[in-house]
């Protein structure tokens, strides 16, 4: 039999045949591991996610109309977008009108929905989005408090503002008042505020209030960054009147600023765990040398020396190190597809070189953490095995 | 020839002498027993011949070579290439089958060889323990293995320090029958031991009382004499 084959039984029945300690340090490495192998995933990961979740918040730049003006006219908002110098990559204009469906009311978007999806691309459609004449995309909470499903043909009820006189209920039958059939071909899901309203296209709002639109609000998605925008904003303030731009402010700048946070985050969690795993080790392997000094006198005393002795201990550490190592960096995988999936909502790329990293940073830890007390069992006098303790 | 001498031997613990002026020889081949009262020093001088420990002053020639100049490296060759060391505690490594405990020996003084561990492990009649764990085994068979673990790599000398301590009679037989063998292949042996019998045994007693060796009886030419019938 090899030397080496001798070793490796000593050392793999230590592990397995001693229902000990060792296995609070194969658990502390391995949940380490976990974390490790979980957190890199993530955070390798994080800038695709981080990129795709804030083009999903949408807008970073929105036109309001200007104090004085009532609303938008769509050659302002052409002429305002003139002005932008970076690419544009989405501009979609709303306009809300109050209507009711058998008088309860309700609140009607028009705009250009094909356009919506560019600014908007976490919107999810049950259905398909209004393509013809009279269609409607409705909100899914007002589906739900309408009773709406798609294909179902919903009559909507408009009072021209100049209709309402002073005192005048707008319930019922009320001079002036138009009707409108619309069949739904989508349910729109966003679990935000968009699910409140009803949304049709801009010609079909357009016949419905009899008049041209003027928009409420334009949401842009502008590729671009701070500065530029900020340039951008002071242009059309210059230059077009009507048009009130402003920042999404929140999200453009957090969107570099929330990365740098989190890698420091992140790098701090992966110092601290790498810490208590080393700590839990070292304390692990004191206390298994302690235990063992009579083992470790007994081996001497049959003519181990000391480098056999420190052989012997690094090599359960280390074997712990690379079981703990293996199995964290799939578990790891896991926990990073957990919270991949609950928190971004979406699933993450494996990394397969991770499984080797983990592994080298587990057994580097381990090694690391072992040195004090493996050095330590190569002072234990043999003599002592012959004392009765 | 003598393999071991010890001249003028002291191990002083503070102002206790636990050794105190030890002279000693022991010839190859010879079978020595240690006798003596409680904390009169032998296992003391076991760990002194067993290369475990020095002497406070001295000298402990082994094969003619001084062990107290030893580096504790050097200490740990010779304990490894020349000693074989059984105790009363048994002391076998618990999550090592009893093969197993055999073979660390020999993996420590040079190749594991399964099957050679074997034949120790079947002269010592545990041929069919050989796969149990130390807590499967009885005291006796517990030694019985420290036995075999001790002789497996053939060592001159051979140091028991209450080897029958904790065994019953028919245990205790089968180990000194074990030591017989063993001294009429040529292996020197020292046993520490109360037990009269197994001092009996010995070609020679020594006692021990207070770290001075206060008497020794026996033939000490018998060992020559039993090693030369052997050769
Ligand atoms: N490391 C030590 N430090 C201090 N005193 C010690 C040490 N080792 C042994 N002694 C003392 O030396 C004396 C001899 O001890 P030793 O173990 O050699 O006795 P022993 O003859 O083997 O006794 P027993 O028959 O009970 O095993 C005792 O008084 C003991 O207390
Ligand atoms: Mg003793």
């Amino acid at each position: 039999m090899k030397r080496q084959t001798m070793y490796f039984r000593m050392i793999t029945a230590s592990l397995a045949r001693r229902k000990s300690r060792m296995l609070v340090a194969l658990l502390a490495i391995t949940v380490g591991s976990t974390i490790l192998a979980g957190l890199v995933t993530v955070y390798y990961d994080l800038p695709r996610q981080m990129g795709e979740q804030f083009l999903a918040y949408g807008a970073n730049m929105i036109f309001v109309p200007s104090a004085d003006s009532e609303g938008m006219r769509s050659e302002e908002i052409d002429e305002a977008v003139a002005q932008i110098d970076a690419d544009v990559e989405g501009a979609i204009s709303y306009c809300y009108e109050s209507a009711t469906i058998n008088d309860a009311p309700i609140i009607i978007a028009g705009c250009n929905l094909e356009e919506t999806l560019k600014t908007s691309p976490y919107w999810q459609i049950n259905g398909a989005l209004p393509s013809g004449d009279n269609e409607i995309l409705v909100g899914l909470e007002q589906a739900e408090f309408f009773s709406l499903d798609v294909g179902d043909t919903v009559s909507i009820a408009y009072l021209p503002p100049d209709a309402v006189r002073e005192g005048e209920q707008i319930i019922g039958e009320v001079e002036g008042k138009v009707y409108q059939d619309f069949t739904v071909t989508g349910l729109l899901d966003t679990g935000s505020s968009e699910e409140e309203y009803f949304f049709i296209s801009d010609t079909d709002m357009s016949e419905l209030i009899d008049s041209d639109l003027t928009y409420d609000v334009t949401e842009l998605r502008v590729n671009a960054d701070a500065d530029e925008l900020a340039a951008s904003v002071e242009k059309i303030k210059q230059t077009v009147p009507g048009v009130s731009p402003q920042l999404v402010k929140r999200i453009t700048e957090s969107q570099t600023t929330v990365l740098s946070k989190l890698s420091a985050l992140v790098l701090l969690v992966t110092i601290i765990t790498l810490a208590l795993i080393m700590i839990c080790v070292a304390t692990t392997m004191t206390a298994v040398v302690t235990e063992r000094r009579r083992e470790i006198g007994l081996r001497k005393a049959l003519g181990a020396s000391d480098r056999s002795i420190m052989l012997e201990f690094m090599g359960e550490g280390l074997l712990l190190g690379f079981i703990g190592g293996l199995v964290g960096s799939f578990l790891g995988f896991g926990f990073a597809l957990l919270v991949s999936t609950n928190v971004f909502n979406s699933t993450i790329t494996f990394l397969p070189a991770l499984i080797p990293v983990t592994i080298v940073v587990a057994l580097a830890v381990t090694a690391l953490a072992c040195i004090l007390p493996v050095r330590n069992a190569t002072k234990v006098d043999p003599a002592l095995v012959l004392k009765g303790e | 020839m003598a393999l071991l001498e010890l001249k003028n031997v002291y191990k002083i613990y503070g102002d206790l002498h636990a050794l105190d002026d030890v002279n000693l020889t022991v010839d190859e081949g010879e079978w020595v027993a240690i006798m003596g009262p409680s904390g009169s020093g032998k296992s003391t001088l076991m760990n002194i011949i067993g290369c475990m420990d020095k002497p406070t002053r001295g000298q402990v020639l082994l094969d003619g070579k001084d062990i107290a100049n030893e580096s504790s490296r050097g200490l740990t060759d010779i304990r490894r290439d020349k000693i074989g060391l059984i105790f009363q505690q048994f002391h076998l490594i618990n999550y090592l089958t009893a093969l197993e405990n055999v073979m660390v020996a020999q993996y420590y003084h040079s190749m594991p060889d399964e099957k050679e561990a074997m034949e120790a492990l079947k002269r010592v009649g545990l041929g069919d323990r050989a796969k149990h764990l130390p807590s499967q085994l009885s005291g006796g068979e517990q030694q019985r293995v420290c036995v075999a673990r001790a002789l497996i790599n053939h060592p001159e000398l051979i140091l028991a320090d209450e080897p029958t301590g904790n065994l019953d009679e028919t245990n205790e037989k089968i180990v000194l029958d074990l030591f017989r063998q063993l001294h009429d292949e040529g292996t020197t042996l020292i046993v520490v031991t109360h037990d009269a019998e197994v001092g009996a045994s010995a070609q020679r007693v020594i006692t021990l009382e207070y770290g001075k060796v206060t008497s020794s009886h026996g033939d000490t030419s018998f060992g020559k004499a039993a090693r030369k019938d052997v050769v």
